[in-house]
């Protein structure tokens, strides 16, 4: 068993106490003894599988209130690099897809997230401790973000490609294609509807994603990747690390194999990011304003497409028209 | 696990025969399991940098594809030269191991870096062809600069207990070759046993062969730890009856660095020291090479490189 049971209060709320479960049931001999508890290990989700970290390490996870709720995987500097080799692999396979089919993909993501509904509130409600009412909202509020970007995929090469006007005997188009492998750094204080609002609009693309889970809330992501292990998203796109943001980051800034860096959740350690990430000339997103504002900050319904242009890039091309 | 058939003196189908089923069997499990034992040696560090080096030195940088061009094969010498154009400390190659018709491409390619010129020969890879094509096959290769020849043996024979034929064919090859030095390949993803396994090897080994080598790399599967584990522990018995020394060369499917550590983890472990050296252990590859100077580059400069800052060939 990889989770120590250390937790304060366990014991009178789901009594999975083994001496207290055996004499109750004696006791009370006629009815089915206590159940016992079956407890999920939160595990990393790379290249399609939910493995342990490399490391064999773990860290307990708190709810708001400071209750131990799991142990979550503690990622190491190898998953990491396991994990960006894993989003390399499986680039190609998912760039290559028609648009329509990401949509249609990206869809069944939120149809599959909507099944699950309270299972994602109740994992808001523990984690950063909202009501019953305003985690329904984040998590329907995440849902239709999929749907969102779902829209998006076969639409946004229109909007930032085109033709170009230009004045000579050729014709000179533009169409943006995806970066390549892009490390997300989840916000901190939004693990749901954050971390779905920096993801889904770097999938949308085409591009594959290493993605570093909120660091005190890392359960909602975990559930999230069972999600998209479900719903026709291929092996490897999207690779979940949790851990140590200052652990992990250094070396997914410097690897030469990522293409772009989103470090929506990264806080005062930014800066040094960015910085490493040049000398490979890595493509960054910077924190905006919302990324410490807690799930409240992403509620904004029409994102636009300001989360997705920054992991592209754009190809021009010419073609003569003729004498 | 020391055994200590002689070698009998005449080569005849019946002497042979005795010699090679005189010989103890495979521990099949234990074969694996010590394998796989040796597997998680952790190796760090300065040891790891030291063994980079050693692997990037015994690799036999390959292409046997049917697509080879002169111009891929010049490419490929070019970078069995100075693999890594960004850092010249990274040791040049064991040798370059190409189809026979490219030996003169590769041989001029190749002129004055020190770097071999390995070809395959004998009706490779199949090796279904009368002995005279395959003997002309070697000469031509020879004739044109190959300083080693890798040749297949007739696994029908062998399989069929035909040993002397496989016996005369290596000979005969041997002879062939003159100065270059022969490579016996035993496909032993064909052999069906370990106890095969280790038949043919001392079958190659007593018909004069230089290095005995796992396979093709056409059939899966190909160079397992298991596989060349019993290979080495021939090689190690072999030269306690003779005082000879032959080489072991795995090839196919050793794609990493982590592999190749684990080969060289298995050559000290079975074999001894004397064999870590490219005279005793070369490893045919063609993407191990990129992956070792990818893992050479992370460990000098601690960030980790993405292959598209090496060459594709």
């Amino acid at each position: 068993m990889a989770e120590r049971r250390e937790s304060k209060k366990k014991g009178a709320a789901k009594g999975p106490a083994r001496d207290g479960a055996t004499t109750e049931a004696r006791s009370a001999a006629p009815t089915a003894p206590a159940r016992l508890a079956v407890k999920k290990t939160y595990k990393l989700y790379l290249g399609g599988a939910f493995p342990r970290s490399e490391s064999g390490r773990s860290y307990p996870v708190t709810s708001a209130d400071g209750t131990h709720l799991a142990n979550a995987s503690l990622a190491s500097r190898k998953d990491a690099r396991d994990s960006v080799a894993l989003a390399r692999k499986a680039f190609g396979g998912w760039s290559g897809r028609t648009a329509y089919n990401r949509g249609q993909i990206l869809y069944r993501v939120a149809e599959v997230m909507e099944g699950r509904h309270g299972q994602f509130a109740d994992q808001l409600v523990a984690a950063r401790g909202l009501t019953r009412a305003e985690a329904d909202r984040i998590v329907s509020a995440a849902v239709d973000r999929w749907v969102y970007y779902a829209g998006w995929t076969d639409k946004f090469a229109q909007v930032i490609g085109g033709s170009n006007p230009v004045s000579g005997p050729y014709y000179n188009h533009s169409a943006p294609e995806p970066t390549g492998v892009v490390v997300v750094f989840a916000p901190q204080t939004a693990p749901l509807l954050g971390l779905t609002s920096v993801l889904a609009p770097v999938i949308a693309t085409g591009n594959t994603a290493v993605v570093v889970a909120s660091e005190a809330a890392p359960l909602p992501a975990v559930d999230l990747a069972e999600v998209l292990a479900t719903s026709d998203v291929p092996g490897g796109v999207v690779n979940l690390l949790t851990g140590g943001v200052g652990e992990l980051g250094p070396h997914l800034a410097a690897h030469a194999d990522v293409n772009a860096l989103d470090l929506a959740g990264t806080g005062d350690l930014a800066t040094g990011f960015e910085e490493t990430a040049a000398t490979t000339l890595t493509r960054v997103l910077r924190p905006g304003p919302e990324a410490d504002g807690g799930e409240d900050a992403w509620l904004d319904t029409d994102p636009g497409t300001t989360r997705m242009t920054p992991f592209l890039e754009t190809k021009t091309v010419w073609h003569p028209v003729g004498v | 696990m020391s055994h200590t058939a002689t070698a009998p003196e005449a080569t005849t189908e019946h002497a042979l025969r005795a010699f090679l089923h005189g010989l103890p069997g495979v521990d099949e499990v234990g074969a694996r399991a010590r394998a796989q034992d040796l597997s998680t040696r952790s190796i760090k560090t300065t040891a790891k940098a030291a063994a980079i080096d050693l692997a990037i030195s015994m690799v036999d940088l390959t292409t046997l594809e049917g697509a080879d061009t002169p111009g891929k094969v010049r490419s490929l010498c070019a970078k069995a030269a100075l693999p890594d154009p960004a850092d010249r400390s990274v040791p040049k190659v064991g040798a370059v191991c190409v189809y026979p018709d490219m030996v003169a491409t590769a041989v001029e390619a190749l002129r004055g870096t020190g770097v071999g010129v390995a070809s395959v020969a004998t009706a490779f890879p199949a090796g279904r062809a009368p002995l005279e094509v395959k003997l002309a096959d070697t000469r031509r290769a020879v004739a044109d600069g190959a300083g080693e020849i890798d040749m297949v043996i007739d696994r029908g024979a062998f399989l069929s207990g035909d040993l002397l034929k496989v016996h005369e064919e290596i000979v005969a090859v041997k002879e062939a070759c003159g100065a270059a030095h022969l490579k016996v390949i035993l496909e032993t993803g064909e052999l069906v046993t370990y106890d095969n396994v280790r038949r043919a090897s001392h079958l190659a080994m007593r018909a004069g062969g230089d290095f005995i080598k796992t396979s093709t790399g056409k059939v899966s599967p190909a160079a397992t730890l298991p596989v060349t584990l019993v290979m080495l522990e021939a090689v190690r018995d072999h030269h306690a009856t003779t005082g000879r020394r032959v080489g072991v060369k795995p090839a196919g499917g050793i794609r990493t660095t982590k592999d190749a550590l684990r080969n060289l983890v298995l050559v000290n472990e079975i074999a001894g020291p004397e064999w870590l050296t490219p005279d005793l252990f070369r490893i045919g590859a063609s993407s191990l090479l990129n992956d070792l100077l990818m893992q050479r580059t992370r460990l000098s400069t601690g960030t980790y490189p993405g292959p598209d800052y090496y060459t594709q060939d």
